[in-house]
């Protein structure tokens, strides 16, 4: 029996711990003291609570403790647990991001009339923020399962919230469905992992795993874990739950799928990939592959690419039409993952990151609009340029950034993503994957484009439904805004700190 | 002095930004004072301007150091050339849409937002800033046509911004490839135009830069999107689109593609030549048989664009010049003829229709419309005296000793070129038919504005046709420098 400090485990994880803390703060304050308070009233307490929660935990992750730059991950973890949790830099960094984008969620939700159950909602999102947190932080395939988990089942209940909307339940069933059978493929990917090599920590499962060549059990796990992974994070073909869950749940939990969750899956697959499985890599160079988990990734990229961008096409629904770009998103961001390097991984949590604010301020926009007008079809945004100048003109700097015009961060991420994709594999063997990427975000600018069309050249309809605009989510979406436009007009202010975390 | 125009025209934008909603005067006025700030920043650079001392930096501070990327401004005698001439198609297009009543504000800031990014492309060294610079300019130029344009709109824009879209995606490529094969620590175009990249690479890099730009350049056949493009848009922005925008491209295959990529021009040269004659000579023969007013200019448009894509190719000094004074040249003439049918003709008679217009007799009913189009004919068809004149003849003297028989193809496309201008001419101004109603109604007037356009850009074209050695001076000792070194060598290593 190994025998360890509780406290020193609360010393390091401390932010995950006040974020804890702050969903119980949120329960109790609403159940026992607000419950007779009218429900504005309620999500403004509560929210405060939980704004201060995520703040302090902020606070302590950019101020407390900070781990030396280029410390070695391994030395910053418990010594009876490595792995379990391990606090570095740039994850510390990605927390920050995880947070901030929860914060926004939650300001996201403050007008909201969707539930009654305002503490509960707010708490569950703070515990998927600590899911999220700890996905960070894992470096073992039972605390990436662990954390996983937690996440997903916070997200589920999160998209189900709103109980009189049929289309929320679907939403929440779909998701879980998918998410559940996901979660097994995972599982049963890592059992095999774990039965290979006996070791838990992806440092040792890397060390065990180091034979010249790759055991066909071997790629079995690695295939069954990357279709799990493909579930979470959206790509195709295991895309089919996003439309109806970004359609049907509450805006601002689908936001959250969409961006907080996106970030911490996203790096933990790009540490579970490099890390533990680096002997499998294989390599999907053009015409010259070799099994092992970036060919599967290539094929994954290339699907969501393809059919994400294609199919969004299709969609006049504004919700839909951001669920599939999301697809081809996430295709644009497993280019990070596959391209399996330090500077791929930066690259990733630089698109991931600002990915995530941009959508955050997309989603944001939309449910104004679906508030207003009952849907978000794209003629309900007809006109909304001359109705809401500047809620119109976020949601194009939004859009535009989505799309990789710069000067707006989108531009700037993707070309960090091509350089590392590109530079992964010696001459420029993956350049094909860049060519497929690039040939899409072309493709892409023309159903982004319908939307401004109809925001900007359609004329209004006779009798617009004037939008409901709360003063918090008004100024939350231009500061969002700002910040887009500020990381494509200066990307040192994000990429300086993750070079320096490296 | 050069960078103020890029830094001017941001400013304007702001300010135009910040105008209220309802204030029409306000914002036409600041976009005019912003512009003929920019234009005359750019003459007085231009005065101060050294043409023997090779590229000039204006302002070179890290911008993302961590991937070696620069903020760097500089600018030789071709950056000014067609620095000057954004300056000058900027006044006029705003002269022209002085008449704008819809939307005024928005329309002024998505002008001055096309222009501030022509002015940056002209004069950016870094690549990732040149590319950001060109891309900046396909959003505004959609809004300009998607909502202020006319005939088929919203289909001509979405064309034109996909078509931009997809030639930027084909030059951010070959960026990507050049920036990782090159080692991945700058994106300074001196400094990459002398790295070897291996031939491997540059017999494929070449094709895509160069195509991906030159298909803004008009370059047949990824020329459809011209055509369809000045037709539905506004005035001002048909001029932008032909006189400046149309520019970026062919100055972005001289300027990155060729530079960058000397050995794969070498063995691309003769088909890409191919494609700018048959451009040229196709240009001019679906320019003979249009209906609409407008697509004969933007037929003649394609055709004009491939002197200037054929003059590149020729790599030499005689014709590499003559390449850049016709990029001036049809800058300043294309946007009179677009000024002229688009403001002075279309918005009073509202038709463009040729076989109409025949029975509208408007020589007669706008007389200084009918002068200032002769004027403009004659300079597109290349008469001694006028710019056209003095490009066109340098880009056929150096395709004469690069490819004889381009340049003989090409002097028949010119000859096309004489035959459509005249029968334009006839058939819009000088009509033989029998007058019909509408011939009897006056028209408005034409306004000062338009007269003061006008008289900028004939002014223009005179000047540097009477007086072609006041670009060329500029332009010529341009290619001297060791950034042109292995172009004008052919590429031979």
């Amino acid at each position: 029996m190994i025998s360890f400090s509780y406290l020193e485990l609360l010393g390091l994880a401390a932010p995950e711990a006040i974020i804890v803390l702050a969903a119980l703060a949120v329960l109790a304050v609403d159940l026992l003291v607000m419950r007779e308070a009218s429900l504005r009233d309620r999500f403004l307490v509560s929210g405060l609570f939980a704004g201060v929660g995520l703040a302090a935990a902020t606070a302590w992750l950019l101020a407390v403790n900070v781990p030396p730059v280029g410390a070695h991950s391994a030395s910053l973890s418990l010594p009876m647990l490595p792995g379990m949790y391990v606090d570095e830099p740039l994850g510390r960094l990605v927390k920050v991001a995880i947070l901030i984008l929860a914060l926004g969620t939650i300001l996201l939700s403050l007008a909201g009339e969707f539930t009654r159950h305002v503490g509960e909602y707010l708490a569950l999102i703070l515990l998927a923020t600590v899911g999220m947190m700890l996905l960070v932080s894992a470096r073992d395939i039972l605390m990436i399962f662990l954390a996983l988990e937690l996440t997903s089942l916070c997200l589920y209940v999160l998209a189900a919230f709103n109980k009189r909307s049929p289309a929320s339940a679907e939403a929440a069933l779909k998701y879980f469905l998918f998410g559940g059978l996901a979660a097994a493929c995972t599982l049963f990917g890592l059992s095999y992992i774990y039965g290979l090599t006996g070791a838990t920590g992806l440092a040792e499962i890397a060390a065990k795993l180091a034979a010249p060549t790759p055991d066909p059990l071997l790629l079995a796990a690695v295939v069954l874990t990357l279709v799990g992974f493909g579930f979470k994070i959206a790509a195709a073909p295991f895309h089919l739950w996003a439309p109806d869950t970004y359609q049907g749940a509450p805006t601002p939990s689908a936001a959250f799928i969409a961006s907080g969750s996106k970030v911490a899956s996203f790096f933990v697959l790009a540490k579970l990939t490099s890390l533990g499985l680096a002997p499998a890599q294989g390599g999907a160079s053009w015409g010259a592959y070799t099994p092992g988990w970036v060919p599967v990734l290539a094929l994954l990229t290339v699907l969501s690419l393809v059919l994400g961008n294609l199919a969004a096409i299709a969609q006049t629904n504004v919700k839909r039409l951001l669920a599939y770009s999301a697809i081809a998103h996430a295709g644009y961001t497993l280019l990070g993952v596959l391209a399996g390097t330090p500077m791929g991984l930066t690259a990733l949590v630089f698109y991931i990151t600002t990915y995530g604010l941009t959508v955050l301020g997309a989603f944001g926009i939309v449910g104004l609009v679906e508030e207003a007008a009952g849907d978000c079809r794209l003629v309900d945004f007809a006109g909304l340029g001359r109705r809401e100048p500047a809620l119109a003109f976020c949601m194009m700097i939004f859009l535009l950034s989505l799309a990789g015009i710069p000067p707006l961060a989108g531009f700037f991420g993707k070309f960090y993503l091509f350089a590392a994709v590109a530079a992964a594999a010696p001459n420029l063997g993956m350049l094909w994957l860049v060519v497929v990427a690039v040939a899409m975000s072309a493709v892409s600018l023309y159903y982004y484009l319908q939307v401004l069309k109809q925001i900007y050249v359609a004329p209004s309809p006779e009798a617009p439904a004037s939008l409901r605009v709360p003063a918090t989510t008004r100024v939350l979406l231009i500061l969002i805004a700002a910040v887009v436009v500020l990381l494509g007009c200066a990307p040192n202010l994000l990429l300086g700190p993750l070079l320096a975390a490296q | 002095m050069l960078a103020w125009t890029v830094y001017l025209s941001f400013l304007g934008l702001l300010a135009v930004l910040l105008v209220p909603a309802g204030n029409a005067r306000a914002a036409r006025g600041i976009a005019l004072a912003t512009a003929l700030a920019g234009f005359f920043a750019a003459l007085l650079g231009t005065f101060q301007f050294a043409p023997d001392k090779g590229v000039q930096t204006l302002v070179r501070i890290p911008w993302i150091p961590g991937l070696g990327i620069q903020c760097f401004l500089a600018a030789d005698g071709i950056s000014v050339t067609l620095v000057l001439l954004t300056g000058l198609a900027a006044v006029a297009g705003i002269l022209f849409s002085w008449n704008i009543e819809h939307r005024v504000k928005e329309f002024f800031a998505f002008y001055l937002a096309l222009i501030a990014g022509v002015y940056g492309v002209f004069l950016s060294f870094d690549l990732v800033q040149l590319f950001v610079f060109y891309e900046l300019a396909i959003i505004p130029k959609y809004f300009l046509v998607a909502i202020w344009g006319s005939t088929n709109r919203e289909y001509g824009a979405m064309k034109l911004a996909l078509y931009s879209f997809i030639g930027s995606a084909l030059v951010l490529i070959g960026l990507v490839a050049a920036y990782v094969a090159s080692g991945m620590k700058t994106m300074d175009l001196l400094e990459l135009a002398h790295y070897p990249f291996p031939a491997a690479l540059q017999y494929w890099a070449f094709p895509v830069v160069f195509i991906g730009f030159a298909i803004l350049a008009g370059l047949w056949p990824f020329h459809t999107w011209a055509p369809t493009g000045h037709v539905a848009a506004p005035t001002a922005a048909s001029m932008l689109l032909a006189g400046v925008v149309m520019k970026l491209g062919a100055y972005g295959a001289l300027r990155v593609a060729m530079t960058l990529f000397p050995v794969g021009l070498s063995v691309w040269r003769d088909a890409i030549g191919l494609l700018a004659v048959i451009g040229i000579v196709y240009g001019a023969l679906v320019a003979l048989v249009q209906q609409d007013f407008k697509f004969v200019i933007g037929y003649s448009s394609v055709s004009h664009m491939g002197f200037v894509l054929l003059g590149l190719l020729t790599l030499n000094t005689v014709g590499l010049s003559g390449a850049v004074l016709q990029m001036f040249s049809h800058g300043v003439i294309a946007g009179l003829l677009f000024g002229v049918v688009g403001r002075m003709v279309y918005d009073r008679t509202h038709t463009r229709d040729l076989v109409e217009l025949e029975g509208w007799h408007l020589r007669r009913l706008l007389p200084f419309a009918a002068g200032t189009f002769v004027i403009a004919a004659l300079a597109s068809m290349g008469l001694p005296g006028f710019s056209g004149f003095a490009a066109e003849f340098q880009v056929l003297a150096g395709a004469w000793t690069a490819f004889p028989t381009y340049a003989l193809l090409a002097g028949i496309g010119i000859v096309v070129g004489v035959a459509y201008t005249l029968r334009v001419l006839q058939k819009s101004f000088f009509g033989e038919s029998e007058a019909t109603a509408e011939a009897a109604h006056p028209l408005p007037p034409i306004t000062l504005p338009e007269r003061i356009g006008a008289g900028l850009l004939i002014g223009a074209t005179l000047l540097i046709g009477l007086c072609p050695r006041l670009l060329l001076d500029l332009i010529g000792p341009s290619f001297q420098s060791s950034l042109f070194e292995q172009v004008v060598k052919g590429g031979k290593l």
